[in-house]
């Protein structure tokens, strides 16, 4: 036992993804300690312990996404409960700088990190807190991550969910379902921009495209736009608004369906078209303008991906990114405009855990590297 | 006119007024036009009509033989006729002209039948009633994309030159597309409010195979937001000057370097808005703008690049409201589909584009007179030609794109086809030096032209001595003229590639604009008089020579013959100073062998062969080139049992002969020359018509008979004669057979350009690479 042990990395085990605006941590809190354990724990260690699991909330703008807690998970031969944590990327230095407070380089643990940050914040770790970070490439850690939450699954009930009947807002419902043979699989991750993987084993993927259009261009345009300061506000006014007093519908331009082309009279002909006029512009609400951005971005990129499942012949669609944290104006449009535009080919798959997959993978990687030494 | 005008002191936003075009100027025509169509977009209008043009031209006619004596010593009479042709007028106005320009329209309508118009865009709906109102015209409304396409494969099959590479940093922005006779298929994306990515296929198959709703639209209402700036045209200037990594989240925002394990770059854009999400801060409406910019160009590329690559086409031309030649759009497009495909697929522009659908209704207004079944040529002189400039660079230029745009086809009166012998017809550039990219040559040829101005215009009234009023014909010709010039010199792509050859057409078009069809035709009749009492002598003296003596003397009779050109300047001033000047004394001034380019003793060994089947000769001047100079090398050629097929121009061009004075002469020699009767009455020699009305030669726009003849007579060799149609454009032509390129350089600016001097001869025969001649040994041709 006492072997073992000692191949498994020091405690704590933390997984981390510095992205362009989140900060997503994963922190696996062990439950089967021992007394003896318990006695050697260092004071320090214990205070990290008790600090982020007995909080939801760390400062102004760290929080504790407490309903995506895995319980009694099994990792590397320890149980305990993987936590999720995220933080803004522009409190990375007040972070860094509690890292030094609490003289985290003196517990001896690897930080693996992920994103781009990773890089970025690498010196800042060294300089500031004495910290040597492994980074790790992050659509590795996304893949790795992604992977294993589904194999473990969401405190007994599936990881993995779709809409049924995609195109009847009446009707359509969130279904759980497993990804019981993911492979090929279209990966699209939404954060600040988004990368489109093509996935068809865990080590053999490649990144088909990107676009520059992501969360963080609905959040940016969204603050410019309304004000609004917070994701949670700019979601919250885009559940209110009506898009289309701000986007130029077929029907505003051919009067109906543009039938030579086959195209819906409701289809958006040109978004935020209406905006080109000074009337509408003065007369439009802050909601309707947040629903139009979340409306324009969120097609923008169901549109990109479905060509790219297209070109790539691939007809599994799997969405993931804190873009579509309680977000299911977007989920279900793209559902939606998979299934519509590709007439029931393509198949839109969501992930409970949206945006801690990178974060997960760093920490898989802090057991693997100590498990073959 | 005084309607016009008062729209225009309306205009504020117009920066510049003095280039305002007079509106004389701008519905041209339109006492005898039909066949009306319109295209409304969201800013601008595009009117089209259809009119028949009565022009002056020059005919020659055989007097009758047997009253030679009444006639003087002349061989023919010039007389000016009517002739009456078809031109397409296309005009482009912002919408707030619209209601002035209907009125104004109305009131110069006179004798038209037409009773319907038809109509396109978005805004022919807004304006049905007005419409109606004023012009008393039924409107009929025809599919936006049918009438798109429909015009997008019009200009592309009419108009050389008429899609572009942009590239924002080269030494020309502009490198044109030659034109490829297969113009299918290929993917249009129009940028409109939104955006329609539309695969052609050919003339009738077409299919909307993909879109999207950012387009411009987008950026319009999301920047005039943002910016609170309305008009798109002031975004577009506001983003040309901003800084998107202000606004931009980029890759080293997040890595603080570049992403290299995927050969991301640190400055390419990750988040587009990014850091507007967190900074606290206020954002530039430049900067914002800027942003907005290449998120909107960067998703548009990135879509058509995947439609390409999914339909696996190559070509693939942008245009709409969004692209409209705003040179930052198009190097925003440009640039995004050069990264997402690796270079692979080029952006293409279209100098038309904005008139695509206009284009398109009229013809399809227009179907059962068939335009599509003749050939067009843009009419240089009535068209306003490409004006986009950097906004900042020249706003002149902006100014009067504001006001009127206009273009003009003129009705060809023969299909135009390419030369079957052209080695590669997708390859083929007629000119010899592109003057957009050659800024030292097009500094002196434009400057070239302007001193020659004064001696055409001379001569241009010259040639119309009885009509009073044609000095100040002659006088608006000169300012016309002069104003396309200074235009070329701000704009050299405003019409496609700069040339020699364009610059010779355009001046040609202009004459034509002014009636002066052909200036020179009372000098080339005095030639072809003094040159005919001359050819009998000339071939008796040639008849005494030794055969290779004979070969060699031909040859400089052709380049001696070709001195005599009143189109180059060094020529004429000698020409005008001093009649004498001889065919002798020509041939006395030409270069010594060997010659600047010299493959004579080639061609002499290849004559020792077997005779060539059938010869096709482009030939050049009137008068003693012609007559004592081609005439006898053609008689050679038959008396050694080849065919000649004698190409000459169809429209008058400076001094060229004419395939209507040929006629006449051909008949005239025939009646001293047993050889030339014999060939023109068993038919082995030809007189046809090239298509063209230029002093330069376009293989690729040649006419569809002599196309016709050229096959069926297998023709095996090529001749083409002077500096326009040898120097200026197909020096480098290859062509599938043999062919013969002979010419006098007769301007010392050329001449010391290819290294030589002043009448420098260039002899270039040539035979295909991979076909070597049997009969001419080991000689390869150099």
């Amino acid at each position: 036992m006492k072997l073992i042990n000692e191949k498994k990395p020091a405690f704590p085990w933390f997984g981390m993804d510095i992205g362009g605006t989140l900060v997503k941590l994963v922190y696996f809190e062990p439950v089967d300690i021992t007394a003896e354990e318990e006695q050697e724990e260092v004071e320090n260690l214990k205070s990290i312990r008790r600090y982020l699991t007995s909080n939801v909330a760390y400062g102004k703008t760290g929080v504790r996404d407490v309903h995506l807690e895995l319980r009694n998970l099994t990792m590397c031969g320890r149980t305990g409960n993987l936590h999720f944590i995220r933080f803004p990327t522009q409190a990375m230095p007040r972070f860094i700088q509690m890292g030094r407070d609490k003289n985290f380089s003196s517990l001896h643990t690897t930080l693996c990190a992920t994103g781009g940050g990773a890089y970025k914040f690498e010196n800042e770790f060294r300089m500031m807190a004495d910290l040597e970070l492994l980074k790790l490439d992050e659509l590795d850690c996304l893949i790795r991550g992604l992977l294993f939450v589904d194999r473990v699954g969401f405190n007994g009930h599936p990881e993995c969910y779709y809409f049924q009947n995609p195109s009847d807002t009446q009707s359509c419902v969130k279904k759980p379902c497993t990804l019981d043979n993911p492979f090929p699989m279209l990966l699209v991750n939404i954060g600040s921009g988004v990368s489109i993987l093509a996935v068809y084993s865990e080590n053999n993927y490649k990144r088909v495209t990107g676009t520059s259009l992501g969360g963080g261009t609905f959040l940016g345009l969204c603050c410019l736009l309304t004000g609004c300061e917070t994701f949670e506000e700019a979601l919250e006014m885009a559940s209110k608004g009506d898009s289309t007093n701000v986007d130029k519908l077929v029907k505003d331009i051919y009067g109906g369906d543009y039938e030579r082309f086959g195209l819906q009279g409701s289809a958006v002909a040109s978004s935020f078209g209406h905006m080109m006029s000074k009337e509408k512009r003065d007369s439009i609400s802050k909601e309707d303008l947040a629903r139009a951005t979340l409306v324009t971005i969120t097609n923008n990129i169901g549109s990109i991906a479905r060509m790219c499942a297209v070109n790539e012949k691939i007809e599994r669609v799997v969405f993931v990114g804190n873009f579509l944290r309680i977000n299911t104006v977007s989920t279900k449009l793209l559902a939606y405009a998979m299934d519509y535009w590709s007439k029931g080919q393509l198949r839109a798959l969501f992930l409970e855990h949206e945006g801690y997959f990178g974060a997960v993978g760093a920490l898989m990687e802090l057991l693997k590297t100590t498990e073959d030494p | 006119m005084a309607e016009c005008g008062r729209v225009d002191s309306n205009t504020s936003h117009t920066m510049d007024k003095s280039i305002t075009l007079p509106p004389d100027e701008i519905f041209r025509n339109l006492e005898n036009a039909k066949r009306f169509a319109i295209d409304i977009g969201g800013s601008l209008t595009k009117l089209a009509y259809y009119s028949t043009v009565q022009h002056k031209v020059a005919k020659v006619r055989s007097f009758d033989h047997t009253a030679k004596a009444a006639a003087g010593d002349k061989l023919y009479e010039i007389s000016m006729q009517e002739e009456v042709t078809a031109r397409l007028h296309f005009i482009k106005f912002e919408n707030a002209y619209i209601e002035t320009c209907l009125d104004f329209i109305k009131d110069h309508l006179v004798n038209t039948e037409t009773k319907v118009i038809k109509a396109t865009g978005g805004g022919a709906h807004k304006f049905k009633e007005l419409i109606e109102r004023k012009l008393g015209l039924k409107v009929d409304k025809e599919d936006e994309m049918t009438c798109l396409i429909k015009g997008c494969n019009f200009v592309l099959k009419n108009i050389p030159h008429e899609a572009f590479v942009y590239a924002k940093h080269a030494d020309s922005e502009f490198r044109f597309q030659t034109t490829n006779p297969d113009i299918f298929p290929y993917l249009l994306v129009n940028i409109g409010s939104g955006v329609s990515i539309v695969k052609v296929e050919s003339e009738d198959k077409f299919e909307r195979i993909g879109g999207s709703s950012i387009g411009g639209g987008t950026f319009w209402g999301l920047g005039a937001l943002l910016t609170k700036t309305k008009r798109f045209d002031e975004l577009l200037q506001l983003a040309s000057k901003g800084q998107h990594a202000s606004v931009d989240m980029l890759v080293k925002d997040i890595y603080g370097g570049s992403y290299g394990y995927l050969g991301l770059t640190g400055d390419l854009i990750a988040s587009s808005f990014g850091k507007s999400a967190t900074a606290d801060k206020d954002f530039s409406k430049e900067d914002m703008a800027k942003s907005l910019l290449h998120m909107i160009s960067n998703d548009i590329g990135q879509l058509a690049c995947l439609y390409a690559k999914l339909h696996n086409l190559s070509r693939v031309y942008f245009g709409g409201f969004f692209i409209r030649g705003h040179p930052v759009t198009m190097h925003t497009i440009t640039y995004s589909i050069n990264f997402f495909t690796k270079g692979e697929v080029q952006a293409l522009f279209l100098r038309h584009e904005g008139y695509l659908g206009t284009i398109g209704a009229f013809l399809k207004g227009a179907e059962e007179d068939n335009p599509n079944q003749y050939s067009w040529g843009e009419n240089y002189a009535g068209s306003s030609g490409l004006m986009s400039v950097s906004p900042d660079m020249n706003p002149m230029q902006r100014a009067r794109s504001g006001t009127f745009d206009m273009l003009e086809m003129d009705r060809l009166e023969r299909q135009l086809v390419n030369l079957p012998l052209l080695q590669d017809p997708s390859s083929y550039i007629p000119d010899t030096v592109d003057l957009t990219e050659d800024a030292l040559a097009r500094e002196y040829w434009l400057y070239c032209f302007e001193e020659a101005l004064d001696g055409v215009v001379k001569r241009a009234v010259a040639s119309q001595p009885d009509m009073p009023e044609a000095a100040l014909r002659a006088e608006k010709f000169r300012q016309k003229y002069r104003h396309k010039l200074q235009t070329l010199r701000q704009q050299p792509f405003a019409y496609g590639s700069l040339t020699v050859r364009s610059l010779l057409d355009t001046r040609e078009h202009c004459l034509n604009e002014f009636n002066f069809p052909d200036p020179y035709s009372k000098i080339k009749q005095r030639e072809n008089d003094i040159a005919l009492k001359y050819y009998q002598k000339a071939v008796k003296s040639l008849d005494e020579l030794s055969w290779e003596e004979k070969q060699f003397a031909l040859v400089q009779g052709v380049l001696a013959g070709n001195v005599f050109d009143w189109g180059a300047k060094a020529v004429s001033d000698v020409l005008e100073s001093d009649p004498e000047f001889g065919f002798e004394e020509a041939k006395r001034q030409l270069e010594e062998r060997p010659w600047l380019v010299d493959s004579y003793d080639q061609w002499l060994e290849r004559l020792k062969g077997p005779p060539h089947k059938c010869a096709l000769f482009f030939v050049d001047n009137s008068g003693v080139d012609i007559i004592l100079g081609v005439m006898p090398f053609v008689r050679e050629l038959l008396s050694r049992g080849t065919e000649v097929v004698l190409a000459s121009n169809s429209g008058p061009a400076l001094n060229d002969v004419t395939n209507g004075e040929l006629q006449i002469l051909t008949e005239r020699i025939a009646a001293m020359d047993p050889v030339i009767e014999a060939g023109l009455r068993e038919d082995r020699l030809l007189l046809v018509q090239s298509g063209s009305s230029s002093p330069c030669l376009d293989l690729s726009r040649l006419d569809k008979v002599l196309a016709m003849v050229v096959r069926e007579r297998q023709t095996d060799l090529v001749i083409i004669e002077g500096m326009g149609r040898a120097i200026h454009t197909n020096y480098y032509a290859m062509l599938s057979c043999e062919s013969l390129k002979m010419a006098v350089i007769k301007n010392s600016w050329l001449a010391d350009r290819l290294g030589g001097k002043l009448f420098s001869v260039v002899f270039k025969y040539e035979v295909p690479a991979g076909k070597p001649n049997k009969d001419c040994g080991a000689f390869s041709p150099s």
